[in-house]
């Protein structure tokens, strides 16, 4: 394992502890043990081809060329099946650590991915309405005080994360680093700019994730690399508690058959990646796979889907209620559709997030009503699913 | 540099500050800045001899379709295209003396999002923006918009020329022999009213997306096979027997049944569109003058862009003139891309490789090209600016400045970049660094260089 990388504010330049604006390093214990991983899909997973109920006429109807049929599926309760490329999920699905919940959405009802995303992100019931994240005011809850329980893997920190709650982040890069007495120095040069200064105090002492032995992680895919380190700095006993991981190509607007059956096998991969490197931790979290949207019930003229409405949550982890397909499913009937044209969003993501942050990451109630989801009341924590 | 106004002069309408530049500007940095509003646009000489894309999907799909794995060698060469007309850009953002022309290029780039994320046409999107937006920054908004849509990579990228009229000869005929519910695919029709034109709420609905999607059906390109014996090429075609026979509303309006040019009718109403106004100068001010665009000065743009019928020209003057725009030098923050490019130019680097350009924009997650979404790059601090992102801009700054640094006069350095609007601190400790290299990375990765 590598040394603490950037870990220069524990070594040469503690005379400059001060000068920063994020400089304290005492490492509060965590308001919680249990650990809550957001998986975010960008560009509306399809939750008719992740899982499909393959056993509804319907559902053959709407899809002749893209539905799957009951010899390719791994059948979970004879309507429903996992996507084959989900096949290393099912020890999982054995175990009583992953359930489904079919068509779930957020409250956004329009079809845009970049305010379906921002929505799903900011909390606040509407695109744009909030500027910072909710699970980052949900971390400010938490009463961390200066540690940093929240973890983004990528270079940027997305905007589920943004907030006045600091932030960790890991990338996976191999830049020489900087000596401590420069990084001292340029502390003093940013002082006086809040966004560089909060943002150079928050990569300090970060520790560096065992990514095991260079030969191993060659030709890895970068979600599994994530994976890793976010299975292995949250197992820490000082490590964050809550990270945010992101996967981008679900726009399946044409060639879904096969686009799907790679993208599905890379979540699936980082999946297992990610319990194998939670390690004990395992038994204490909950990974939530999400996406802005579903996808329309009909496929289109080019083998794939155009933007839809209801989707597909995914639950895994130790503290998952699992085994089974959660929520209400409203079928596929020309009359059960939603604007005649895509999956009714039955069961609500924020009912799904509440649950989390109440029953798991133990948040006190009121304040996830208030602060954290100000505005969707009307979406109560979904029972049942955790514990 | 003398003043604040040269700072801004060079970067917030420009792409950072090179060796040569005070001499460049002058007394007046404003006019320097409307000076370089010149149409037209003509393709510069550092980018004149790359490739058509036509010329690259007509390979393309002809290397696909011979099946004996010249596609590979085709991909090859075509990447090693892409790659040195990166660098030729480059070579050319360091050398311009009108850095404001590169700055619109990417603005309107990125506002037409193209992605290297779809396969076939990874390789060809800087011909795509050297084709279809270089020579529109300072033309019509309607001129630019068209040939975006017109263009097969914008048409592959966003999946229509597998799109079919339902009532088409084509769609049809799949509707009966495959039982579909429909043959239309959306994907085009949708971004280029949310994304390119009337913005998200711009007052569009749902049947405005289909009727639109309708309109598009048979807008296609050269390289896919249709059986016959039509001869391969890589431009566009209009497709009939894909195209839905019939009027279509758009917005209210009605278009009647006209072909290929039902969409130049209905492009041209939407760039008139006031909602379209609002959303371009809304993205304008956001570049230019705030994250956060003050009203006023978005609708004094929205109101040049339709008194003077989307003339590009007018509009960049207009945003160049708001006195918002020189009131604080630092307001905003450069984009990865922008940050790199701005250290090459201050570095005066003639001859850029790879590592000086690719391998920090793949490091920060701006790999040229790459956006993740047809919505394209963020344009405020916090899509550029967190702990990992300010550590690798670092890290890299540093190794770039660790091989350049010999030849470079820090104070020179200093003053030419940052000197009008360097804090006390900035100055003190870029002085006091330990080395020549120390002191170029400490200019370069101050707040004051990476904001603009």
């Amino acid at each position: 394992m590598q040394m603490n990388r950037r870990a220069f504010l524990q070594t040469g330049a503690a005379g400059l502890l001060g000068t920063l604006a994020a400089s304290r390093l005492a490492f509060a214990s965590a308001p919680t043990d249990n650990r809550f991983v957001f998986v975010f899909l960008r560009g509306g997973l399809d939750g008719l081809h992740a899982l499909p109920p393959y056993a509804d006429a319907d559902y053959r109807r709407l899809r002749p060329g893209l539905a799957l049929q009951a010899d390719q599926v791994l059948s979970l309760d004879g309507y429903f099946g996992m996507h084959p490329s989900f096949a290393p999920l099912r020890p999982m699905w054995e175990a009583g650590s992953l359930a489904f919940v079919p068509a779930a959405a957020t409250g956004y009802r329009e079809r845009s991915h970049f305010d379906g995303q921002n929505m799903l992100e900011n909390g606040s019931g509407h695109p744009f309405g909030a500027r910072d994240g909710w699970l980052n005011r949900a971390i400010l809850g938490l009463n961390a005080g200066d540690r940093r329980l929240g973890l983004a893997l990528g270079p940027s920190v997305p905007l589920i994360l943004q907030g006045p709650a600091h932030v960790q982040a890991w990338v996976d890069e191999q830049l020489p680093d900087l000596d401590d007495d420069f990084l001292a120095r340029l502390a003093r040069v940013y002082q006086s700019d809040p966004l560089f200064a909060a943002a150079l105090g928050d990569a300090r002492g970060v520790p560096e994730p065992d990514m095991g032995a260079a030969a191993d992680r060659a030709g890895q895919r970068g979600f599994t690399l994530a994976a890793r380190a976010a299975g292995d700095l949250l197992s820490r006993p000082d490590g964050p508690r809550i990270a945010v991981m992101e996967l981008q190509g679900w726009d399946t607007h044409t060639g879904q058959v096969w686009r799907l059956e790679r993208m599905l096998s890379v979540l699936a991969e980082g999946l297992t990646t990610l319990a194998s490197s939670l390690g004990s931790a395992w038994r204490n979290s909950v990974v939530m796979v999400g996406s802005e949207f579903g996808r329309t019930a009909a496929q289109n003229g080019s083998g794939g889907t155009d933007h839809g409405t209801g989707g597909l949550a995914i639950l895994a982890g130790g503290a998952v209620r699992g085994g089974r397909i959660a929520g209400r499913w409203p079928g596929l009937t020309d009359a059960a559709l939603f604007e005649g044209r895509d999956l009714l969003a039955a069961n609500a993501y924020e009912g799904i997030f509440k649950a989390i942050l109440i029953q798991h990451l133990g948040l006190n109630p009121a304040f996830v009503e208030a602060e954290v989801f100000p505005d969707s009341r009307d979406s109560t924590p979904m029972d049942g699913l955790l514990g | 540099m003398r003043d604040i106004d040269s700072f801004t002069a060079l970067n917030r309408f420009g792409m950072g500050a090179g060796p040569g530049d005070e001499a460049l500007i002058g007394d007046d940095p404003r006019g320097f800045v409307q000076a370089q509003v010149r149409p037209p646009v003509a393709v510069p000489a550092e980018l004149a001899g790359f490739s058509s894309s036509a010329a690259m999907i007509r390979d393309y799909a002809v290397a696909r379709r011979a099946r004996d794995g010249s596609i590979q060698q085709v991909n090859r060469s075509q990447f090693a295209l892409f790659r040195d007309e990166v660098l030729a850009a480059t070579a050319l953002v360091v050398a311009t003396p009108t850095p404001l022309v590169e700055r619109m290029v990417r603005f309107w780039s990125n506002h037409f999002t193209v992605s290297r994320s779809r396969g076939p046409i990874a390789n060809m999107i800087p011909a795509y923006e050297r084709e279809a937006i270089r020579p529109h920054v300072f033309g019509r908004f309607a001129d630019m918009l068209k040939a975006v849509v017109r263009h097969p990579c914008m048409l592959i990228y966003l999946d229509n020329p597998s799109s079919m009229g339902p009532n088409s000869v084509s769609g049809a005929g799949r509707i009966r022999r495959q039982g579909l519910e429909t043959t239309l695919n959306e994907n085009l029709a949708r971004e280029v009213l949310e994304l390119h034109t009337l913005g998200v709420d711009g007052g569009y609905a749902q049947e405005d997306v289909i009727q639109f999607a309708l309109a598009l059906t048979g807008w296609s390109h050269g390289g896919l096979r249709r059986g016959g014996d039509e001869e391969i090429h890589g431009g566009f075609v209009f497709v009939r027997r894909q195209h839905e026979p019939g009027p279509k509303t758009i917005l209210g309006r009605l278009y009647p049944e006209d072909g290929e040019a039902e969409v130049l009718h209905i492009l041209d109403d939407l760039a008139r569109h006031p909602a379209t106004a609002h959303h371009l100068a809304t993205k304008l001010v956001r570049h230019f003058v705030a994250d956060d665009p003050p009203d006023d000065a978005v609708r004094r743009i929205a109101r040049v862009y339709l008194d003077h019928d989307g003339d590009l020209a007018a509009v960049t003057r207009a945003v160049a003139a708001l006195d918002a725009a020189w009131a604080d030098p630092l307001a905003k923050v450069k984009s990865h891309q922008d940050f790199v490019l701005a250290v090459n130019r201050a570095a005066g680097n003639a001859d850029p490789r790879v590592p000086d350009v690719f391998r920090p924009l793949r490091l920060l997650g701006q790999f040229p090209y790459l956006a993740p979404s047809p919505q394209g790059w963020g344009d405020r601090a916090e899509d550029w600016i967190g702990p990992e992102s300010v550590m690798i801009r670092l890290e890299w700054a540093h190794q770039f400045a660790a091989r350049r640094a010999g030849g470079q006069d820090l104070r020179r350095a200093f003053e030419a970049s940052i000197g009008a609007v360097a804090r006390d601190a900035t100055r003190t400790w870029v002085f006091r660094a330990p080395s020549q290299d120390a002191g170029l990375t400490m200019i370069w990765t101050s707040p004051e260089f990476q904001r603009r």
